[in-house]
């Protein structure tokens, strides 16, 4: 059944963190060796737990950043959050050669197989921009040339997650087509003014209704809402739209 | 035997005593959905019952909003690993709109404007453990939230609460629903920490 490829496995299993390296101010991400890993999709994500010497666990999800790999190695890329349980050890203790534990791979919906042909077009609101990396990633490793179009909307240029090896994917032949949406602070030449993302941008700067996208949405729960209605504005077929939302929730910390 | 993370001592609090495993408690109300927020206006949505062949009952909201309606508070779990506690609601409950309904079919499969199914038993669904709500703390349900009208069945993850529901097929056996075909487990009680199917 479908299911069942999708379930990886729900056990936890012991991981390695063999590399950390810093994104941005804020963000991290951090390469995990994991013994018997079952691989994963694109899109999907796992469960951390971090036990203290107490015995005293927190368990948080993170999406997968990598592409899918049979090497056993994934990275997940973590945003700090100031008042956060979980991601300020992530992201500032955490050191090469610690362990902790990981479940999954997780999720069967917010996913992008190598399989699929069909145009795809990736809206990313800040740190959503994780499993899209996944998906982009996922198609250059299989060679896929399906085309893809990313819109990332990101609160200010050195806020961008993945910006080197988005501009070499970029100029790239087959590449996937970038366009970045600022929010409060641009480069210094820059056509668009900071703002949010609008009904202009998405009918520059998304697929036209008739080429029939496969759409993918991740980002915060006001920016999700807000991209999928500009998405359907622009017409394109809701039931084409996958969203995956998150933050401001007070518990993904 | 849990690994223990060098250096991590985490933050506890009291309240986390109250919350099924593995959840944390938050005081906002955030959002999960596969995918675009459902627009229904009220003089086209409907909220049908059948059992597979037959349409059983069918309500359109001005029906649905004369029957006789109740006000709820309960604790929110979501499988993303939020719990809210005290969310207050008012709606119409599943006994009233089962009531006298000549079937003795032990499962049902809620559909959504959107496509969106889940599946629970009949048994979940009566002896006020379920509820069709439309308003949230006093106000008009939003769309964001599942309105005009959304399942609540708070004592299953939340995701068995589906948003935006137009109506219930009673089966003679369970089937799994959207998420439940993607890995997510058949029932999903958050005190037995049923997260994933074979968990």
């Amino acid at each position: 059944m479908a299911g069942a490829a999708l379930l990886g496995g729900v056990i936890w299993r012991t991981a390695k963190v063999i590399g950390l390296q810093d994104e941005t101010a804020t963000a991290r991400s951090l390469t995990l060796d994991l013994r018997d890993w079952p691989g994963h999709i694109a899109g999907q994500h796992v469960d951390v737990r971090l036990t203290s010497t107490d015995g005293y666990s927190a368990i948080r999800s993170y999406s997968i950043a990598s592409a899918p790999s049979i090497n056993g190695r994934i990275e997940v890329t973590i945003e700090r959050l100031p008042d956060g349980e979980v991601s300020p050890y992530l992201t500032q203790n955490i050191a090469v050669g610690d362990e902790l534990e990981v479940r999954g791979p997780v999720g069967g919906w917010f996913i992008w197989r190598p399989e699929q042909e069909e145009p795809i077009q990736l809206v990313a609101g800040g740190s959503g921009i994780v499993p899209l990396m996944a998906m982009i990633r996922s198609r250059f490793s299989a060679a896929n040339t399906a085309p893809f179009r990313l819109l990332y909307s990101v609160r200010a240029p050195e806020a961008i997650l993945y910006r080197d090896e988005l501009q070499a994917l970029s100029n790239r032949r087959d590449s996937v087509i970038i366009t970045y949406a600022y929010t409060r602070e641009t480069p210094k030449v820059w056509s668009r003014p900071p703002g949010r993302i609008d009904a202009e941008l998405f009918a520059t700067d998304t697929w036209p209704s008739s080429v029939r996208p496969t759409n993918y949405v991740c980002g915060p729960t006001a920016f999700v809402e807000r991209a999928t209605d500009l998405l359907i504005a622009v017409g394109q077929d809701r039931r084409m739209i996958k969203t995956e939302r998150f933050g401001a929730t007070g518990v993904q910390k | 035997m849990a690994i223990v993370s060098r250096g991590f001592s985490g933050r506890r609090s009291a309240s986390d005593a109250l919350l099924p495993p593995g959840q944390h408690l938050t005081t906002d109300f955030p959002v999960l959905s596969a995918g675009p927020t459902q627009h229904i206006p009220l003089d086209r949505w409907e909220f049908t019952i059948d059992d597979g062949s037959n349409v059983l009952n069918r309500w359109n909201w001005k029906s649905f909003r004369e029957l006789p309606t109740e006000r709820i508070a309960v604790d929110l779990h979501c499988v993303t690993r939020w719990s809210k506690l005290g969310t207050s609601w008012e709606g119409v409950s599943l006994d009233v709109l089962l009531a006298g309904m000549a079937s003795d079919l032990p499962y049902a499969m809620f559909r959504s404007y959107g496509d969106y199914t889940t599946n629970l038993p009949v048994k979940d669904l009566i002896n006020k453990q379920a509820w069709i709500v439309f308003k949230y703390d006093g106000e008009d349900l939003e769309a964001e939230h599942g309105g005009p009208a959304r399942l609540l069945v708070p004592h299953l993850y939340l995701w068995k609460s589906a948003k935006w529901v137009k109506g219930a097929t009673l089966m003679s056996e369970d089937k799994p629903g959207f998420w439940e075909s993607l890995g997510y487990h058949i029932y999903g009680d958050p005190w037995q920490e049923q997260r994933y199917s074979g968990a």
